[in-house]
């Protein structure tokens, strides 16, 4: 079986391009610039010599030893959070930013949820000398705040979203409309592995340095390129689908998923996808999503603005299907707990978003010894305000 | 008989088309304002079915689409409405709806549902012309539906062809890059647009759409295309409908006479 998309943007039934005609075109021609860049010399010295000298790659692949104490595993955090501007994103806003100059693009377009994205789309921008336009639901600039003043002082101007649940879905939405009026000059940098072919597919090949680098690190520190599995938070999916791709063939190595249940899976706020969703059109994209009987999408709900998304990536949905993946689901509570849990054992403050795939920890019985990698996609800075508000309980309920 | 083949037939340039979302203002508009419509003298009519995240619509159809779902209208209902719309109705009428809660229906149920209510054509901007291959057309041939696709200013001369081959009823030439509810533009770039595809001697005839607000912009349209579809504006009407009544949708069609 193939884990990769076939020339019409599809991984099995899930993919393709849903667009209006209005965006085809753009589509079109940046299905072929990127076909034709991927493999090209020039452009991958200019995307891995940034990764290196701007990025800080490879971010560290870290042995957490008491972690691997509580938990009977050898773990292994792949250290996203290092990068510059806090989180995996850059990799790819990095490769998009570089292709889009070499179409001709002046202007940049962004959707953001966690601000993760947008800062890092911001500060790309800023580096190629790039307009960036980013647009934000109101809910999420309520709850990331110093992303959105990072954003406006690296030069972006943040559109705020009130549309729908002022959250990540609405802002692609209002950024694909911007698009619809702006086709010619504008490109838009979707953040994650959604949205119609070829976004699933390039945005994984920019975020798969992530694996690339993990079979690498593991080669010198345990002296093999396999992990028993990896585990990884997903929303649209873009750091599970970069941790995951250089593994997709190798059977041994399990991929684990883990989405946001909000406040339960069968509470009616969730953004667990995988678990509540069902197959229908987001965004461009046939894939899973939340939807009722009638096919209006459900607003999602999660503490965590990054994962607060009502589909997946394709991609995602046919791992699903496959079996190739396993999808777990973590709720607030639970990865919040997760975060104080890090930070008590390793002094690591990661993002809400990343607590998700900590917390799986929890749930999860190791009997095999082979090392356990968890893509810590995000550092927990823009997050602040939450901590500081629940310390108090969730410290005194569940530490030691 | 096909009867947006016929109106065609009949009447070959000014052809007055509207949009409305089904069930807005009020749940049971939906009815009484394609009556309206039709005895003001629309010829044709496109009724947009709501969808929670409408990509391709700008602010007023969005909003419209909104109130219609919290009004409780979703497809079943819609057909509901339409069951008799025959007896009272003789113009075109279109069903204009994003793909996904059509997938929720059924392509085959859809179609069928809606040639049984006596509905005309299908607009869906959302599907793409080999999926319409592989999975519609089937249905919407064997249910004598119209389909018809968007052509826009960055549609290429050969997509033009391939959209002309695929399509039945006519084409719909969206008039500038935008989401609906804009404005048409007059500078020189849109004239050649316009008539590069009036100069294509398409099969089809040519509807254009998005940004026709007043006789103004329907006469400007009409130069190079057999009619054209007024949305948002009649939408921003219709808000008035539950205080003023009919007369408001009368009054609105007229001013494009």
């Amino acid at each position: 079986m193939t884990y990769a998309i076939d020339k019409n943007g599809y991984y099995g039934y899930y993919g393709g391009a849903y667009i209006p005609e209005i965006l085809r075109a753009n589509i079109v021609a940046l299905k072929q610039q990127f076909l034709a860049l991927r493999d090209d010399q020039a452009f991958n010295a200019a995307f891995f010599g940034l990764l290196k000298d701007y990025v800080g790659r490879p971010s560290p692949l870290y042995y957490a030893s008491r972690l691997s104490e509580r938990y009977g595993a050898k773990i292994y955090l792949k250290r996203e959070d290092l990068n510059h501007t806090g989180s995996h994103k850059i990799n790819n806003t990095i490769g998009q930013v570089l292709l889009a100059q070499r179409m001709g693009k002046r202007h940049i377009l962004a959707e953001t949820g966690a601000g993760q994205h947008g800062v890092a789309t911001a500060t790309v921008a800023a580096l190629m000398d790039m307009q960036c336009t980013v647009f934000m639901g109101e809910t999420d600039m309520a709850r990331q705040q110093p992303n959105v003043e990072k954003m406006r002082l690296l030069g972006a101007t943040v559109v705020p979203v009130t549309s729908g649940s002022k959250t990540l879905k609405d802002a692609a939405n209002e950024a694909i409309r911007y698009w619809i009026h702006h086709p010619v000059d504008a490109h838009y940098v979707i953040g994650s592995v959604i949205g119609p072919d070829p976004y699933p597919a390039m945005v994984a090949h920019f975020q798969s340095v992530i694996s690339g680098e993990i079979r690498r690190q593991l080669m010198e520190q345990e002296g093999t390129p396999f992990p028993h599995a990896v585990i990884a938070c997903v929303g649209g999916g873009s750091n599970a689908a970069g941790a995951f791709h250089h593994f997709l063939n190798d059977k041994e190595v399990q991929l684990i998923g883990v989405e946001a249940a909000g406040k339960g899976v069968d509470s009616g706020y969730t953004a667990a996808t995988i678990a509540t969703g069902s197959t229908g059109v987001i965004h461009g994209s046939k894939t899973l999503l939340m939807q009722d009987s009638d096919g209006q999408i459900r607003e999602p709900y999660s503490i965590s603005a990054g994962l607060d998304y009502p589909g997946i990536g394709p991609l995602h949905a046919y791992l699903h299907e496959t079996g190739r993946a396993t999808f777990m689901q973590v709720t607030d509570e639970e990865a919040l707990q997760a975060v104080f849990l890090l930070m008590h054992l390793e002094g690591i403050i990661p993002a809400i978003e990343s607590a998700h795939a900590l917390a799986a920890l929890e749930k999860l019985s190791f009997t095999h010894a082979g090392p356990v990698v968890l893509c810590l996609s995000g550092r927990g800075d823009k997050d602040m305000d939450t901590y500081i508000r629940e310390a108090p309980a969730a410290l005194k309920t569940h530490l030691p | 008989m096909n009867r947006i083949r016929s109106l065609f037939e009949q009447k070959e340039k000014d052809i007055l088309s509207f949009y409305c979302t089904a069930g807005y203002p009020r749940l049971e508009d939906t009815l009484p304002v394609l009556k309206a419509l039709q005895a003001a003298g629309a010829n044709m009519i496109e009724i947009g079915i709501p969808f929670s995240d409408p990509l391709a619509d700008g602010p007023v159809i969005q909003e419209s689409s909104a109130v219609a779902l919290a009004n409780g209208m979703n497809l079943a209902e819609l057909f509901r409405q339409l069951k008799d719309v025959r007896k009272e109705i003789g113009i075109p009428l279109i069903l204009m709806g994003y793909l996904n809660p059509l997938l929720q229906y059924g392509v085959s149920r859809f179609c069928r549902d809606a040639a049984a209510c006596g509905i005309d054509g299908l607009i869906i901007p959302d599907l793409p012309l080999e999926e319409y291959r592989r999975e519609w057309q089937h249905n919407t041939e064997a249910y004598g539906l119209d389909m018809i696709f968007l052509v826009t200013p960055f549609t290429s001369q050969e997509r033009l062809r391939e959209i002309d081959d695929c399509s039945t009823g006519f084409i719909y030439m969206v008039t500038a890059a935008g989401t609906t509810g804009g404005s048409i533009g007059s500078d020189p770039e849109t004239h050649r647009y316009f008539s590069f595809i009036r100069d294509q001697q398409l099969k089809h005839p040519v509807m254009a759409g998005f940004g026709i607000r007043d006789k103004t912009g329907f006469e400007q349209v009409c130069a190079f295309a057999q009619g054209a579809i007024v949305g948002s504006g009649l939408i921003r009407v219709l808000q008035e409908y539950p205080a003023k009544g009919e007369p408001v949708i009368r009054e609105f069609v007229q001013s494009f006479l």
